[in-house]
């Protein structure tokens, strides 16, 4: 090693802590593995040739007596400097600096975690932005009475309405009377009526739920389905408030450009009833395939409680009161609203066979880690 | 349901909306145009529409062109009719509507046309057809579906020749057979309602029409039936029939009794057209209790308050002033065919000082039977003034009430999703086979029965049951993804099973999980059952979540949590266990029986659990509890025996723990050396056959003091003694 001895010209204070903070620089900037390490210390220290003696010996030989003592103070932390840099090398695993010694290429190594259901989880996200609206959860059985599932939602018996809703039944019923015979519900609308009787107004729930029907399985329909239903019952509800709701429970959903449109239908449990679609999330309007050129995605039902749905559950709950006059159409109103999860979750996430989201297929879920 | 523009606007003039904007508006006002397709030049377009089911007067032109007329404030024409002049009839023609029938036949018209030419549809029924892809079968028979089409009223035109005496409005008689148009035969029940004459039976009313009466090319005279039937009578017996038609479908869902009389004549209207003439007047029998509760119904009150109670805030609204005026409902309900008077609910009240207080007397359209109650025609209000045009307002909001079981369906969600088990969701129903198979015989149901629970009209065979069980499901999905060459596998569902009776079925939640998959052994397990070991400590893991005291000695006679070898059928013997929370069973996991992965076609082991959730949820969630770390340095003991394979780890975490060492903190069996090729090299064995060799390590730390070497030496020599007594050798 032929590096020159740096020269030093004065031996004041200033130029002393100059030197020594270039020279300080010079080990710092020299970095070295551990394996370098021996030939590190023999630069620096080594008991005859190394650059810290030779230096030392240069400058300590010219220096004026009075400059001999902050020199050598200076030499020691140098020194000290040195030994830090050598311990820290010899300290560190050998893997972690030996650049060539790893293929960081490699993949990692922990076991992934599970993966939430894309339908539980879109349903989980509707619960929570009717949460935040505060609405309360309420769950109902899946096996009803046809009383809960239809009487009471103002389908009679032998009704066309009920058409609609092809309907798994139980066996054993006949011998029952109709009211009392037991089926899967199609819809989570029997949870209004629960709650309703359970519990006087003011009402706020959301219902997410598992539902059937008697409906052959293709790529948009399923035996089984998830439905989120909504209840507001109180003194002075309108249809307005009904359309705020959902307005704003669709923008928390999909974004705050999004918007909603209602359209008169019909349910036999509300009046007046509405389709309600949103404009199309992948286009903003303009039309695509997903919203078959539309511009527009239809996305639930709603309405206001019809007054006979009031009825039949003030009849109930005269069974347990005979005054129970909570629920008089002429006092209180409310809305009602329900929309299909495996709908919404296909929507956003571009799925084109409803199917796949009872399959259990790793291929399928593994999109949604 | 098909509609031509074309046609709709032959009743309504003076539309200026083009087509694709008719449709819009129609749409909007819930009359839902699906498609529109294009006709061609002066042909219009072809609407596809959905017409919900409470709207059957609007399942025809004229009843969507009353809409539009709505709409746009337009006049919709009359249907006029010209018959040509009548014959006179010797005796006007007899029709009679028997007792028992009066309330399921409430209007009855008939009309006798003479030397009429049965002859293939030309002109606008021919033309309309064409639009339609409707395909025409004679003048007579398209008479009456060009009708039914243009206004809605079904009808039937009989062969005259073939009617005995006249016509019979009955019940028919229990095995009374007739053959339809479409050739069945039928038989019928007592409470079928059928048009007859003297002698037989000619059809079945509202549904459909004879065989031996129907109109052939040899047809001379015709009689043309417009009438009105009860919707119930009409159901039952398309349904019993499974013949669901176009008339039945209309009067099931409530026709309009005052349509009878126009359906009939134009319908002869158009079979004149080729020639003949009427005999004698329209034959109109009226049963007055039912036109009482249809066409001639009693006015309704509606009150402006209540349309505004209801629909709230529109866009359109000034300060202090609703746009919803009584000029408005006025408007709206005249248009759709309601009469209102403004009803003096106070003479002494100006009418204009305050439109709060309007109320009408709304008298109902007799096509409207969907129309009976106040809050329908609010509805009719705010569905012709515009949803869209309602503001977004929002209620006040309540406390949210957390569900009770919110709480640990999440934590136990996310355990397992933190565990690496994804989350599906399997169908609900079951096989019988499956269900026998399955079903979980040791959950504590003394009190209520757990049978299973059958469907009466299930979706297939495969599907006979509700799932008494998740394991089924579970191992569909594992077969699925095996089939699939995905052969690590982790899934887990949160579902409800279904045990009881037909009167009372219970619902209880469940949690499956089902694992395959090539995995590695670890220093305790050996590759082939280190699957049932990771369920087993997915189950630990979830029941230490709840307040179980599942300690680190889970072993201990202390503890809440056993395992016991005893498992269901379903699950491999000696390759199985049971959990046992306070002595209950709370979960079984293990592998798959052979014969149930046989029957499956499965390629590779699976290993499955189920948990019992309603148990795992009377338990309340674990608060956690911190206490006081240690500052004195513990002490770790390695130890290294050689046991007998009889020997259990139970067997020996207990006789430590017998010695009650407090400053034993942890106990930890490190790992397991078996030798598994003992024949083959008996001096490399770590362990003679039938033994193997336990790495064992203790912890020993004190909250008090620093542990002294002397009583480190005391306890293992405690320690190594009691192994010795299970039969254990020390090894060094
Ligand atoms: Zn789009």
């Amino acid at each position: 090693m032929n590096e020159t001895i740096p020269q030093l010209l004065n031996y004041d204070e200033p130029s002393l802590d100059a030197a020594f903070a270039t020279l300080a620089d010079e080990v710092r900037a020299e970095t070295f593995s551990p394996r370098d390490a021996e030939a590190f210390r023999l630069h620096w220290l080594g008991r005859k040739q190394g650059r810290l003696k030779l230096i030392s010996d240069a400058w300590l030989k010219s220096a004026p007596a009075d400059a001999r003592k902050p020199l050598g103070i200076r030499f020691n932390q140098l020194k000290q400097q040195i030994e830090v840099a050598l311990a820290a090398a010899v300290a560190a695993p050998p893997a972690a600096s030996a650049k060539a010694g790893l293929d960081i290429t490699l993949p990692g190594s922990v076991r992934a975690p599970g993966i939430p259901h894309p339908l539980l989880k879109t349903m989980n996200e509707i619960v929570a932005v009717f949460h935040d609206l505060g609405y309360s959860t309420a769950l109902g059985p899946q096996v009803e009475s046809d009383f809960y599932n239809f009487e009471a939602l103002n389908f009679p018996p032998n009704h066309p309405a009920r058409d609609t809703q092809d309907t798994l039944l139980l066996a054993g019923q006949q011998a029952r009377p109709s009211r009392d015979r037991l089926l899967m519900r199609t819809h989570t609308s029997p949870v209004q009526i629960r709650s309703m009787i359970a519990q006087a107004p003011p009402i706020r729930i959301v219902v997410p739920g598992k539902v059937h029907r008697n409906d052959a399985a293709d790529a948009t329909h399923s035996p089984v389905f998830h439905q989120v239903e909504g209840l507001c019952v109180d003194t002075g509800i309108t249809f307005s408030d009904l359309k705020g709701t959902l307005d704003h429970a669709m923008k928390a959903l999909f974004g705050s450009s999004v918007k909603t449109r209602f359209f008169p239908s019909f349910f036999p449990f509300t009046e007046p009833s509405a389709d309600v679609q949103i404009s199309c999330i992948f286009c903003a309007g303009a039309g695509c395939r997903r919203c078959k050129h539309s511009g527009w995605i239809e996305l639930l039902g709603c309405g206001m409680v019809d007054p006979t749905v009031f009825s039949s559950v003030t009849e109930e709950r005269r069974k347990l009161n005979p005054a129970a006059d909570a629920y008089n159409p002429a006092k209180i109103s409310g809305f009602a609203f329900g929309m299909g999860v495996e709908r919404i979750a296909m929507v956003q996430h571009g799925i084109s066979d409803i199917g796949q989201f009872y399959s259990g297929d790793m291929r399928f879920l593994e999109q949604f880690a | 349901m098909n509609i031509l523009s074309n046609w709709l606007r032959s009743y309504v003039h003076g539309i200026t909306a083009d087509d694709r904007q008719l449709a819009e508006d129609l749409t909007l006002r819930g009359i839902a145009v699906e498609g529109v397709h294009d006709l061609g030049l002066g042909n219009g377009h072809l609407f596809e529409m959905d017409i919900t089911t409470n709207r059957v007067d609007a399942m025809n032109h004229y009843g969507i062109a009353r809409e539009a007329a709505t709409i746009y404030n337009l006049p919709l024409a009359p249907l006029d009719t010209a018959l040509p002049a009548a014959q006179p009839a010797p005796n006007p023609f007899s029709v009679q509507i028997a007792p028992e029938a009066q309330s399921l036949c409430g209007r009855f018209t008939a009309r006798v046309l003479r030397n009429v030419t049965i002859t293939p549809s030309t002109g606008q029924v021919a033309g309309f057809f064409a639009l339609l892809g409707s395909k025409p079968i004679s003048n007579a028979v398209d008479a009456s579906n060009f009708v039914l089409q243009g206004m809605g009223h079904p009808t039937h035109a009989f062969d005259l020749d073939k009617i005995d005496g006249g016509i019979v409005v009955r019940l028919a008689h229990k095995g009374e057979r007739l053959k339809l148009l479409d050739g069945s035969e039928r038989t019928l029940e007592a409470d079928d309602l059928v048009i007859a004459d003297h002698t037989k039976a000619l059809s079945i009313a509202g549904v459909m029409g004879g065989w031996d009466s129907m109109i052939t090319a040899e047809t001379k005279n015709i009689l043309v039936e417009a009438a009105w039937f009860d919707p119930v009578s009409i159901r039952r017996s398309s349904r019993r029939h499974g013949l669901h038609t176009d008339a039945s479908h209309r009067f099931e869902r409530g026709a309009d009794l005052n349509a009878c009389p126009v359906a009939n004549a134009l319908v002869a209207e158009l079979i004149l057209q080729s020639g003949g003439a009427p005999e004698g007047e329209l034959v109109d029998v009226i049963v007055p209790s039912v036109a009482a509760r249809t066409a001639n119904r009693h006015p309704i009150a509606l009150s402006l308050r209540q349309v505004r109670r209801h629909l709230g805030t529109t866009l359109d609204d000034q300060p202090g002033q609703s746009a919803l005026t009584a000029d408005l409902v006025r408007q709206v309900l005249t248009a759709l065919g309601c009469t209102l008077t403004e009803a003096a609910t106070n003479g002494l009240q100006p009418i204009t000082s305050n439109q709060q207080q309007t109320t009408f007397s709304v008298q109902l359209p007799s096509w409207r039977l969907d129309l009976e109650r106040e809050i329908d025609l609010v509805e009719e209000v705010a569905r012709v003034y515009g949803y869209n045009r309602f503001a977004n307002t929002l209620p006040t909001a309540l406390p949210v009430i957390a569900h009770p079981l919110a709480a640990a369906e999440s934590a136990v969600r996310a355990r397992l999703l933190a565990l690496g088990y994804s989350e599906a969701i399997s169908s609900s129903f079951a096989s019988e086979a499956d269900g026998a198979a399955f079903v979980t015989t040791n959950r504590n149901q003394q009190s209520t029965p757990h049978g299973l629970i059958a469907l009466e009209n299930p979706l297939s065979d495969e599907a006979r049951l509700l799932r008494p069980s998740l394991a089924p499901g579970m191992l569909t999905m594992l077969a699925h993804n095996l089939n699939r060459d995905v052969r690590e596998v982790r899934l887990f569902e949160q579902g409800t099973i279904f045990t009881g009776s037909a009167e009372q079925v219970v619902e209880s939640p469940s949690l499956s999980l089902g694992l395959t998959g090539d995995l590695p052994p670890t220093r305790l397990h050996n590759a082939k059952d280190a699957a049932v070991f990771e369920l087993k400590s997915v189950i630990e893991s979830l029941l230490s979540l709840f307040a179980a005291s599942v300690d680190a000695l889970s072993t201990s006679a202390a503890s809440a949590l056993a395992f016991s070898p005893d498992a269901p059928a379903w699950l491999q013997p000696g390759r199985s266990a049971t959990a046992l929370l306070n002595g209950a069973p709370i979960a079984c996991f293990g592998e798959l029986v052979a014969n149930q992965r046989e029957a499956r076609k499965l390629r590779q082991p699976v290993f499955l659990a189920v948990l019992d959730l309603d148990a795992l949820y009377r338990l309340p969630l674990r608060r956690a509890a911190a206490r006081e770390l240690s500052r004195f340095q513990a002490v770790e003991r390695d130890f290294s025996f050689t046991f007998a394979d009889a020997v259990q780890w139970r067997t020996i975490a207990q006789a430590i723990a017998a010695l009650a060492i407090p400053e034993l903190t942890r106990l930890t069996p490190v790992e397991i050396f078996r030798d598994a090729k003992t024949a083959s090299a008996p001096a490399a064995s770590v362990a003679p056959a039938g033994h193997y060799a336990l790495l064992l390590r203790c912890v020993f730390q004190s909250t008090q003091r620093t542990l002294r070497e002397d009583e480190l030496s005391e306890w293992s020599t405690r320690l190594i003694a009691a192994l010795s007594a299970l039969g254990g050798t020390i090894r060094t």
